[in-house]
């Protein structure tokens, strides 16, 4: 059964959605939908040396996007810079070292489009077992890790007077996104991974009153865009990691026929 | 006052920012069972130094001691995105695990158990600063710092939660730390004041302050009249109409 290559891509997506799904309702909550796309950017040094070293992609792609993450929390305290402007700074330097570096290796066949926007066709069976593996350590720390982390999200200052010590979640946190764009990358793609964290749970807010149901709804809407999506680009041939997004897309559009706009 | 009561101790406590001392000077003691008071303008460090006592800072000037593990905060802001959505009752276990009695209960004393379901955004500021004040006081802490608890609620609100803060401070044996505007409510039900503007510039019993050259120059003689008034109902009780009903200790 794991021969099919759709069969892969379905377990692969599934695994990914249930992740995505937590995680992105922190990204929308605490507003780091930027600092999503800046990791994802910097991922792509991460594939670059991945190559040029004959390392694993994920591990790579992790160490990378954790070190960025880690700088940046540098120079928080270091510039007074706004938070903005500091990510587009890493966002773009990582993204044109990246491609300065891939040019000096001009003898390597470098397939740019899928890392781009992902190739969930090409997913193997050790691709399932990072996502798998990698997706169940991330989804237990951050149970672990949930209730100072939503105390720091509604407020940093009360967490931190309660004893929540909210500094330290924030860069487990902080890890954990780092991880799931290393285990999502060749599936959903650098360009796409915050879509597909943000817009299962804008989709989710539109429909629920609470934070659990809101986690819940984006797990389901994650899933669901999987599963249309991936039927979809196998019906009309279209890469699998935008077609998802863009089902993904559609469902956030009916969810707003049902928004809860008074809270 | 014993030595073992005492919950948070600030010595001689200051933070220099961007240029300028927000604070200087901040001696302060919390003991359990007292209510302390801050007082004074705008900008005259009043947060910063509550903060201070709770540790929220790095680079303080000055010592700060804590005692206890068992702290409950009241920000003078909470603002809550709209993607957030948080109901009350999820509110009351942010950082504590609780029974539904308890929940029931300090919402209840707090005047707003009927709005347990209700998402955060749909409430009044009147009727969020009760919330807040339900979460704060849920877990019966040893300590309780409150910014500003009653801004926003109407005034007879304002008296009631007022003395349910006195009471909570009498029953549960803890200290608050309490910052508030409103001197006149205030000061009948606290055991000491600070009075700041960029430092300390009086301390004591609410009568002692009152008298304080400074204090009055910073309030204006009416103020200070204002207080000894006070002091002078502090022997007795009043009963709505006005009677004196009992002696009050």
């Amino acid at each position: 059964m794991f021969d099919d290559f759709l069969f892969r891509a379905l377990i692969a997506g599934i695994g990914i959605a249930l992740v995505t799904g937590p995680l992105g309702c922190f990204v929308v909550w605490r507003r780091l939908s930027f600092f999503g796309d800046t990791l994802a950017h910097s991922a792509l040094l991460g594939v670059i040396l991945s190559i040029s070293f004959d390392i694993n992609i994920s591990l790579s792609i992790f160490a990378v996007s954790s070190l960025v993450a880690l700088i940046l929390l540098r120079l928080q305290n270091t510039t007074n810079l706004a938070g903005d402007a500091l990510l587009g700074l890493l966002s773009h330097s990582s993204l044109a070292i990246g491609l300065v570096v891939l040019g000096f290796l001009s003898f390597i066949r470098f397939d740019i489009m899928g890392v781009l926007f992902g190739d969930i066709l090409s997913v193997n069976v050790n691709d399932l077992i990072i996502i798998w593996a990698g997706g169940a350590i991330i989804l237990f720390v951050l149970w672990l890790i949930w209730k100072p982390l939503f105390a720091s999200t509604v407020n940093y200052e009360l967490a931190e007077a309660e004893g929540m010590n909210p500094k330290r979640v924030n860069a487990i946190f902080t890890i954990l996104l780092a991880a799931l764009i290393a285990i999502s990358i060749k599936m959903v793609g650098l360009l796409l991974i915050t879509g597909m964290l943000i817009i299962p749970c804008a989709m989710a807010r539109n429909l629920s009153n609470n934070p659990k149901q809101m986690v819940i709804l984006s797990i389901i809407g994650g899933l669901l865009s999987v599963f249309i999506g991936l039927y979809a680009s196998f019906e009309i041939n279209t890469s699998s990691g935008p077609t998802i997004v863009t089902v993904a897309i559609i469902l956030f559009i009916l969810s707003l026929s049902r928004i809860r706009k008074k809270y | 006052m014993i030595e073992n009561d005492l919950l948070v101790k600030v010595s001689d406590a200051g933070l220099y920012k961007n240029g300028k001392w927000l604070v200087k000077g901040v001696n302060l003691n919390i003991t359990k069972g007292k209510i302390v008071t801050l007082i004074g303008p705008n900008g005259s460090g009043k947060t910063t130094t509550a903060k201070i006592a709770l540790g929220l800072y790095k680079n303080i000037e000055g010592t700060v001691e804590r005692l206890t593990n068992k702290i409950s905060y009241v920000p003078q802001k909470v603002s809550i995105d709209w993607t957030l959505p948080v109901r009350v009752i999820d509110f009351m276990v942010l950082t504590q695990d609780l029974q539904d009695q308890e929940i029931n209960d300090a919402l209840n004393l707090t005047g707003v158990e009927h709005l347990k379901n209700n998402n955060l955004r749909e409430l009044s500021g009147g009727e969020f600063q009760r919330v807040l004040l339900a979460r704060a006081i849920a877990k019966k802490p040893d300590l309780l710092v409150l910014d500003e608890p009653v801004q926003g609620v109407d005034f007879t609100g304002e008296v009631e939660l007022y003395a349910l803060i006195k009471k909570i401070s009498e029953t549960l044996q803890c200290g608050i730390l309490l910052i508030s505007h409103d001197l006149h409510v205030v000061m009948s039900a606290t055991d000491y004041v600070v009075c700041l503007n960029g430092h300390v510039c009086c301390s004591g019993t609410p009568v002692a302050v009152a008298q304080n050259k400074e204090y009055k120059e910073l309030f204006g003689e009416k103020s200070s009249q204002l207080l000894s008034l006070y002091e002078h109902e502090h022997d007795h009780v009043h009963d709505s109409d006005g009677n004196i009903v009992k002696e009050a200790k």
